[in-house]
């Protein structure tokens, strides 16, 4: 296949020749994680409707989805945007810093689910307890619209 | 990756070529995409955050529960994997766009730059539905001692924990960042959709003039094919924050 560069300081292309069955078998990968992600998502749902909702599981559900999501963005970029098929000096520079990502999402999460802690505990003077939400005083006006 | 086609001991950085072996253009539009994801990432970060803080979220299969033309019924998902499947078609299109432009078809590409923009202004119109229905749609939500019908806004969020009150279940306020953050990042992903579906069809023009073909390559298609792919995986990771979990 014969290589249409744009300037002379690119020295190779890559390899198109596969054709287009890559990009399906890529196409129909996606949409088969994308109906798993919507199962899961209705699973939490009828989970939810039930009576006493098992949380455990429903942290788990939400976990996995996560990963899926991860996959599915791992095939969007390297088949889709083709940076698979780029070197490896151009691979590195736009996945290293991204990593950042990590620290970014731990840390402040983690901040957010202090403040939940803090706010629960009324700054840690007492104990962890979540409010209810309080029955509004004029019940019995309200009885009467 | 077809890497073994370079000469093993290749110096990379001793100059005369691009080390990266692309072209400048192709590396800006991967480092500007880099940071827009870096903003996207920040935006769904601090959503999380204050979702992490609070005691009570809206369940999105609550909210997200309605069809076009299908009036009260409850279909959770439904509609979110209608746009989702536009946007993951769109891209499809997109990327045999590029291909075509590898073979130097101006008809293939043509072809499929058509069916790209299709499916953007498929995924807007889905998106401007969406919005129109939370803004409008009216729930009862229980008030200081009274009902009050409210919609979804920046300021409103008629989501909140569900109490009985004389043996009938009612609404309270939820946090109003849920408004904030959904229709900010939506709205900022929609953007996007909407400025890629202008370069699409900027770059189909410019294909039917003719001016890649006197340039000898397509590259601007793939430039534009970047774009259009980093919207999509901005919407794999919308779809994960605000309708799965």
């Amino acid at each position: 296949m014969s290589a249409h560069t744009a300037s002379a300081e690119i020295t190779f292309h890559p390899e198109h020749a596969e054709g287009t069955k890559k990009i399906w078998k890529t196409f129909w990968l996606l949409s088969i994680i994308t109906i798993i992600e919507l199962g899961i998502g209705l699973a939490i749902y009828n989970i939810h409707k039930g009576k006493d909702p098992n949380e455990t599981l429903v942290l788990m559900f939400k976990g996995m989805v996560c990963i899926l999501t991860l996959a599915k963005a791992y095939y969007i970029v390297s088949i889709f945007m083709h940076l698979g098929d780029e070197i490896r000096n151009m691979i590195m520079t736009i996945v290293v810093p991204l990593s950042l990502f990590i620290w970014f999402i731990i840390a402040f999460l983690w901040d957010g689910n202090s403040w939940k802690n803090l706010r629960n505990t009324n700054a840690g003077t007492k104990e962890y307890k979540v409010e209810k939400v309080e029955k509004p005083a004029a019940t019995e006006k309200g009885a009467k619209d | 990756m077809s890497t073994t086609a370079m000469p093993t001991n290749t110096k990379w950085w001793n100059g005369g070529r691009s080390p990266f072996n692309i072209s400048y253009g192709k590396v800006m539009m991967w480092y500007f995409l880099m940071s827009d994801a870096f903003t996207f990432g920040a935006f769904l970060i601090s959503y999380g955050t204050l979702r992490f803080s609070q005691n009570h979220w809206v369940d999105p299969n609550h909210v997200f529960n309605s069809f076009p033309f299908a009036g009260h019924s409850n279909l959770p998902l439904a509609f979110v994997s209608l746009m989702t499947f536009i946007l993951i078609f769109s891209s499809v299109t997109m990327v045999l766009a590029v291909h075509e432009g590898h073979n130097m078809n101006k008809k293939g590409v043509e072809k499929y730059m058509i069916l790209t923009i299709i499916g953007g202004l498929a995924f807007l119109s889905c998106q401007a539905w969406e919005w129109t229905h939370l803004l409008t749609g009216e729930h009862a939500v229980w008030v200081n001692g009274h009902v009050e019908y409210w919609n979804t806004t920046v300021s409103h969020n008629p989501f909140g924990p569900e109490i009985t009150i004389n043996g009938q279940e009612y609404a309270t306020p939820g946090p109003i960042s849920f408004g904030s953050y959904f229709f900010e990042i939506t709205g900022f992903h929609g953007f996007h959709v909407f400025s890629g579906v202008i370069i699409n069809i900027i770059m189909l023009i410019k294909t039917r003039m003719g001016h890649f073909e006197q340039r000898g390559h397509y590259e601007m298609i793939e430039k534009a094919g970047l774009y259009w792919h980093f919207v999509d995986l901005v919407w794999v990771f919308v779809f994960l924050c605000f309708y799965l979990i």
